[in-house]
């Protein structure tokens, strides 16, 4: 809740390992404030949370020792303009993990290799396209070997052109075998990579399955009526 | 495209001569008006009833140049205090503007602290700050008082300190909390998070007024003058009895700019590179 209004309300959520989960829904029915509730960011007025068999909801548990298990990326990229590539990507690793750093930077290295920047580790973020921002953020995330990813719309904000390098990323981490939560407008992708899709209307859980299921034979006529509007978009 | 040098159209030609002939002619009535200010300004100054008076009690040259060493000796002193006293507003500023951003129940004791000595030093007058310390502090006969000179710093280091204080905590509130998610989505802590990605972004923000409240300091070293210590001030304070003529002032304040200078150049070429660097963003 924030301040009276009730922005999730009643929802049952069940992510296993190597699942790949998307979230859909129209803007304001709860997908950003579920993902910020997921890792502990906004915190929940009521009920629980379970990481791992681990309830982190508890208040004993520390937040910032979840976190670490959890990457988050979110659609405004958020890397830190004051700090080059490899400086972003290696922060949490050095400071928060306790790595040493040439172990640090010789990872973040690999990683930026495969996805093809691996020049730009001596760059600043303002230097780079937003399909490249977005990348880094990513392997900022995964640097961390979280057990779960957040993706936060992470293609919503970007040019059409750059939203395909993105995905091709994420595509690749399914394949790795990440567990990941991604909220979405980009139906054909969620249709292709997720093993389940959520749709979210008003907080609640309106419809959940398959995406074969969801998104080409919705039950519910609220589902039908947002996929409807999404196919004359274009996006589906 | 051809390469090389654009050669341009008989239009932009014309163009360009008729704001070259726009510019001549505005320089030449800048020029014209300027004068014109300046022989009058000369004009009502040098025609005042008093001016040979006050000609010879502030302008005096040989008396300019007999005070001029013990003048230049007691801004030495100023230099050093300024150093000294803004390393260490800048550090107390820094600390109580961190502690009044600590959320939670428990710190609320060290927030309200951290607001009242912004809110009290903002409001009394340095002046009477100084005058507290040097002479109140003495009175309550500790062990181990310091000497005038310290307790003139410290006075202008807590009043500062306020007004650095305010200022950086305006730099860490505009750091935008979507920087402060990412670092905490990654398990960096509170702490860690200050350290590395909110303070060194706010600094940078917030250099320009930092080094505005650094010049502003450099002049007020010369009020530490009034607790006793020999600085330019005191110096030309002496002079000045000595000689029953006002012309050491004048030098202690052609003095005080000379060394403003620099300090003003840099701050102003801060401000400008900051100033292009938001609007080259948007």
């Amino acid at each position: 809740m924030f301040g009276t209004a009730v922005v999730l309300d009643d929802l049952d959520l069940t992510v296993a390992e190597h699942e790949v989960v998307a979230l859909i829904g129209a803007s304001g029915s709860g997908k950003s404030t579920l993902m910020r509730c997921l890792n502990l960011l906004t915190e929940i007025d009521d009920g629980t949370i379970h990481l791992d068999g681990e309830e982190i909801t508890d208040p004993r548990v520390n937040p910032d020792r979840v976190r670490q298990r959890i990457g988050m990326v979110f659609q405004s990229f958020n890397l830190f303009p004051h700090m080059t590539v490899l400086d972003n990507i290696t922060l949490a690793p050095t400071r928060v993990h306790r790595r040493p750093v040439a172990e640090a930077r010789a990872q973040a290295a690999e990683w930026l290799g495969r996805v093809g920047l691996a020049d730009k580790a001596d760059t600043y973020p303002d230097r780079l396209s937003g399909g490249q921002q977005q990348r880094v953020a990513i392997v900022r995330a995964l640097v961390n070997n979280p057990r779960l990813l957040l993706l936060d719309e992470v293609t919503s904000a970007l040019d059409p052109e750059l939203v395909g390098e993105v995905l091709t990323m994420i595509r690749g981490l399914k394949t790795d075998g990440m567990t990941m939560v991604l909220a979405t407008h980009e139906m054909g992708f969620a249709r292709d990579v997720a093993d389940q899709v959520v749709f979210l209307d008003g907080g609640r859980v309106l419809e959940s399955g398959p995406p074969a299921r969801v998104l080409r034979s919705p039950v519910e006529p609220r589902t039908r009526q947002f996929l409807s509007r999404i196919i004359e978009a274009g996006r589906l | 495209m051809t390469a090389g040098l654009h050669r341009p159209s008989d239009i932009q030609r014309e163009r360009i001569t008729y704001r070259r002939r726009q510019t001549v002619r505005s320089v030449l009535v800048a020029a014209f008006s300027t004068a014109v200010v300046g022989v009058l300004l000369y004009v009502a100054v040098t025609g005042a009833p008093g001016w040979d008076r006050v000609r010879t009690s502030f302008f005096n040259p040989g008396i300019a140049r007999e005070s001029f060493p013990a003048v230049l000796e007691g801004l030495w002193l100023n230099v050093r205090m300024l150093v000294v006293c803004a390393a260490l507003a800048l550090a107390l500023g820094l600390f109580i503007a961190v502690l009044r951003t600590l959320r939670g129940p428990v710190f609320f004791p060290v927030r309200a602290l951290a607001t009242g000595y912004t809110y009290v030093f903002r409001g009394i007058p340095l002046i009477i700050v100084i005058y507290l310390f040097a002479f109140g502090i003495p009175g309550l006969r500790l062990r181990g008082t310091p000497g005038v000179l310290v307790l003139g710093g410290a006075a202008l280091v807590v009043t500062y300190g306020a007004y650095l204080a305010e200022v950086f905590r305006a730099g860490i509130e505009s750091v935008h909390p979507s920087q402060l998610a990412a670092a905490r989505s990654l398990g960096l802590t509170y702490r860690q998070t200050m350290r590395h990605v909110v303070l060194p972004q706010a600094v940078r923000r917030v250099a320009p007024p930092l080094l505005n409240d650094t010049v502003a300091l450099q002049k007020d070293v010369g009020l530490v003058s009034l607790a006793g210590p020999i600085d330019a001030v005191r110096a030309a304070q002496i002079a000045t009895a000595e000689n029953f003529n006002y012309t050491p002032y004048v030098v202690a304040a052609v003095l005080f700019v000379l060394l403003a200078l620099p300090l003003i150049a840099v701050t102003d070429a801060v401000t400008l590179r900051a100033a292009r660097r938001q609007s080259a963003g948007i």
